[in-house]
Order: structure tokens, then sequence, then C-alpha cells
């Protein structure tokens, strides 16, 4: 067996770096940060205690971006970002969020992110490897419209699990009459918070965005709880796998569209043909043609019918002795309440159809798949 | 006789016959294994050769023949359920059990004292 190289000493901290190491976590590279890999759990406990108690989890490592209107109109700066994302910002209501993506000219992804109404601002969520990029892209398209403010002095956490509402409600019982993707400021245990009620696992949660220096402190509040536990980046993978959500850089990139991605459910109607304000994003004549013609390749759940994971990079084929792939897995795991191996990967739409039967080559052994509907374990999120 | 390689894999050496596992270390790194690939009975390999898979939820690892040798016998009750290896990696946790086709091979492998040591 080999072990991992040692992290690169240049590595970011987050507020909750020393409460990691005091618990005991595994510490792992991850976007230029030193991150928890897992805690002495380990990784297969901390995603089944999620799914049925509450895990925390610090994702301070992903990007805060405030947008605030130069008028002072939050309707400016909703136009303004339609400019690049081929989603609804302007109809999105105060104190509700949405899921976005920024594209490029042809109709490639840049980043995912959440985009959350909060009345004088804009407050997006942006993956940690794709900061800096989404930074210089909203000052170079959005700066005659909005100020950008890269919000270096708060953390993020995210509380998830069925039990994710009863233990915030004790801290602020406000916090329950939220429903899912509603956002607004919450003091919890004396520290103002900024609360969403969404995550990256398929179940109901909140993630919460708080000032670093209250970080510490309100991550050990939540831990008193006996139902919270500490989950790291590898559960995280895991569980957001078997939601069938998308990961930038594996799922998603430069190279994908929406469409191909399986995200069109994402672009609502007034951004597309008929609509009040079709098109007008980068890439929108790639993009508009895959939305009503198809994209010729699609993102699908694959679900493995031995019991060997088939993971990331792995090759699909048609059949058991073609020579040609058809496809790749850009996401495989084994999944703890899947109870087996979930993946997710590109085959050709003609191919895209559930129950297609693939074949995934594993170390040299063509495995079948099949192709599965997502998510593999239902979403739970508070809806109503 | 017991062996231990510098990958993290022990060999228990009874005659000609080399039953072979990884260690506690090994299993500790790992985490919990949801999966476990073994090698077909009658299937030679060199020393230091992949020779079966183990997978965690993250990753899957690669687990060398610690001798070279022909496979005798494989254990099926860590396919069955991989946590035997989390839970017994030196007893019901065994892997292989190999013919050696080079008894010299067993005299470059650390003895218990130096696999420990090479630990700290």
């Amino acid at each position: 067996m080999k072990h991992p190289a040692p992290a690169a000493p240049t590595l970011k901290h987050t507020p909750l770096h020393a409460l990691h190491l005091e618990m005991g976590a595994r510490m792992g590279p991850f976007a230029g940060y030193e991150m928890p890999i897992q805690y002495a759990l380990g990784v297969l406990k901390e995603h089944l205690h999620t799914r049925v108690a509450a895990g925390l989890f610090d994702i301070s490592h992903m990007g805060q971006i405030a947008l605030r209107p130069r008028s002072g109109r939050i309707a400016d700066a909703a136009q303004a970002l339609e400019r690049l994302v081929p989603v609804d910002v302007l109809g999105l209501r105060p104190a509700r969020q949405r899921y976005a993506f920024f594209t490029n000219g042809s109709g490639g992804i840049i980043d995912d992110l959440m985009i959350g109404q909060c009345g004088d601002h804009l407050a997006l969520i942006v993956n940690a490897s794709r900061k800096d990029v989404d930074e210089q892209h909203l000052r170079d398209v959005l700066s005659d419209v909005c100020t950008v403010d890269v919000l270096e002095d708060r953390a993020l956490l995210a509380l998830q699990g069925p039990a994710a509402e009863a233990v915030l409600a004790r801290l602020s019982p406000s916090s329950a009459s939220m429903r899912f993707m509603d956002i607004r400021p919450v003091l919890i245990a004396g520290a103002s918070c900024l609360v969403s009620r969404s995550g990256y696992t398929g179940e109901d949660g909140f993630e919460i965005s708080v000032p670093a220096r209250d970080a510490k402190q309100l991550a050990r509040t939540l831990l008193q709880d006996a139902t919270v536990t500490l989950i790291g980046l590898g559960a995280r993978d895991s569980l957001r796998t078997e939601a069938g959500l998308c990961l930038y850089g594996s799922d998603i990139d430069e190279r994908t569209t929406p469409v191909e991605a399986a995200l069109e459910w994402a672009i609502q109607k007034v951004r597309r043909r008929g609509g009040a304000r079709v098109g007008n994003f980068p890439g929108e004549d790639v993009v508009m043609e895959q939305l009503e013609c198809g994209a010729s390749r699609l993102r699908v759940g694959l679900k493995p019918r031995e019991r060997t994971p088939v993971r990331a990079g792995v090759l699909l084929y048609a059949d058991a002795f073609a020579f040609q792939s058809v496809g790749a897995v850009t996401s495989g795991t084994f999944g703890p309440s899947a109870a087996g191996p979930v993946a997710m990967g590109y085959v050709p739409s003609t191919l895209s159809a559930p129950n297609t039967l693939l074949f995934a080559d594993v170390r040299g052994n063509r495995l079948p798949v099949e192709v599965m509907k997502l998510p593999f374990i239902p979403h739970r999120y508070k809806r109503t | 006789m017991l062996k231990f390689t510098q990958e993290h894999e022990w060999v228990r050496i009874e005659g000609d016959v080399a039953t072979a596992g990884i260690t506690q270390h090994a299993q500790e790194r790992l985490g919990d294994l949801v999966f476990v690939e073994l090698p077909v009975v009658g299937k030679s390999f060199e020393k230091g050769a992949p020779a079966a898979v183990v997978e965690s939820v993250k990753a899957a690892f690669e687990v060398y023949a610690p001798i070279g040798g022909e496979v005798v016998e494989a254990n099926p009750a860590i396919v069955a359920n991989p946590s035997l290896v989390n839970s017994d990696p030196m007893g019901a946790g065994w892997f292989f059990k190999l013919r050696l086709a080079n008894p010299s091979e067993v005299d470059a492998l650390l003895d218990e004292a130096a696999y420990k040591a090479l630990l700290d």
C-alpha cells in the first residue's frame, strides 16, 4: 500500500484549523487549503452519521462574495449579474437563494455558485478552487454597476442531516421556520450569521456564514449537542455523490455545458427562448441551441452491478469487447448509504436512458454498470 | 516466523507456505474498508508485484505480494466482509497464502522490531 504525499507547507488555514487538529482530524490539501479529510470516526461512519443525525462541516475554504449595487437598488445588481449567469436573478425574491453557474463564451461552466438575495446585496458562495477566477470575472464585467467584496473575514459552516433543524432551533428558534433555499441573517449564540437552508449532502440542513472571530466558538457550541459530530471532506464527497450533486473540476468544468451536465433545470423560463430576458449571457448561442435540440452527451448516474467501486477517470464502453470508449466516469465512490458503489459520468445522449447497460474498465476488467436516474439517495430538503 | 515489509504487509511463514495480510498500521491508515479483490488460486507473483486491491470509501490501494510465489489459497471471508481486515488484520483478516518460489527472499523481509522502528 502507498501513503499519500505529505501536504505542501504553503497551504492556507481556515479559522477552524486549530479545532480540527484538536479533534484529531487527518488533514490534507484541498484547493490551496489544509482541510480535514476525516476525523477519528472515519469516512464511512461520518457519512452514515450525517444521514441519521447531524454533521458539522468546515467549508470556510469556499469563497464568500458580496455584490453591492452602486445605485443602492438591488435590482441593478441582479440585472448586472444576469450578464454572467443564465439564471433568473432579477426574479429572486428577498431572503431567497438560487443555484447558478458562470458560463464562458462556448457555454462551458467557469464555476457553479449560490446566489442569495439579501435585500441590499447579493451573497455569492463560490468554489474554493475558483474564487480568484470568479472575483476577477465579476470585477471585469460588473464593476460599472456593483462593488465586489470577497469576505475574507468570514468562516462558513454547514450543519447537515435530519437533526440539523432541531440543533439550530435550540440556539435560534426562528431558524426552524426557514424553508429550503431561504437565506436570512440569524443571531446564533451571540454571533451575527447569515444562514441559508441548503447544503451539499442531499439532506435537510443549513449553511452558516459566521464572522471568523466567532467561528470556533460557534462550532464548539454546535458540537455540544450530542447529535452533532464533525465531518471531513471525505464524507462530504461520498454524501454529495450519492445525492447526484456536481463537484466542480470533476463533473463540470469549462469544457462542459449546463445542458450536458444535466443542469438545465437551473435555467429558468425567463432566460430561455420566448422569455422576457432571453439569452444575453456568455455562450448563449451554444446553450440555447442545446436547450432546444439537446446535447450530444449527458451527465448520468451510473450504478455498477457488482461490488467493485468505479471511480473518476474510468472509461465506459458500449459492450464488453468494444475497443473505442463512449464516455468516462467523473465521480465514483462506494456509497455507504447506497450500500454499494455509485458513480456519475458522461455518456452519448443515445446511451443516456435509465437502465442502459454499459461497461466500465476497472483494472482491465469490463464491469457492467447501469445508467440510473439521479440521485442515488432521495433528497430530503425541507421544501414545505 | 512472522515478517513484515516496508509496504505494511505481514507474512507468516510455515514451511514453504507464506500467509500474507496488511498490518494494523495499514488498516488504521486506510480506514473502513468496503471492497477487497483477491488473486485467483494458481496465479504467481514476483515479490513486490500488485496482488490484491483494497478500497475504502475514498480510494483504492494496491496490496503487493510480500514475497514471490504461487497463490494456493485466498480468504473469501474478507471479500464477503471487508471490515474483517479492519477488526482483525493479522488474524481473520488475512489475504492469501503463497507457496514460496524462492525461500531465500525471506531473509530480506523485516522482523517485527525492524518494522516497528519503521513506524516511529
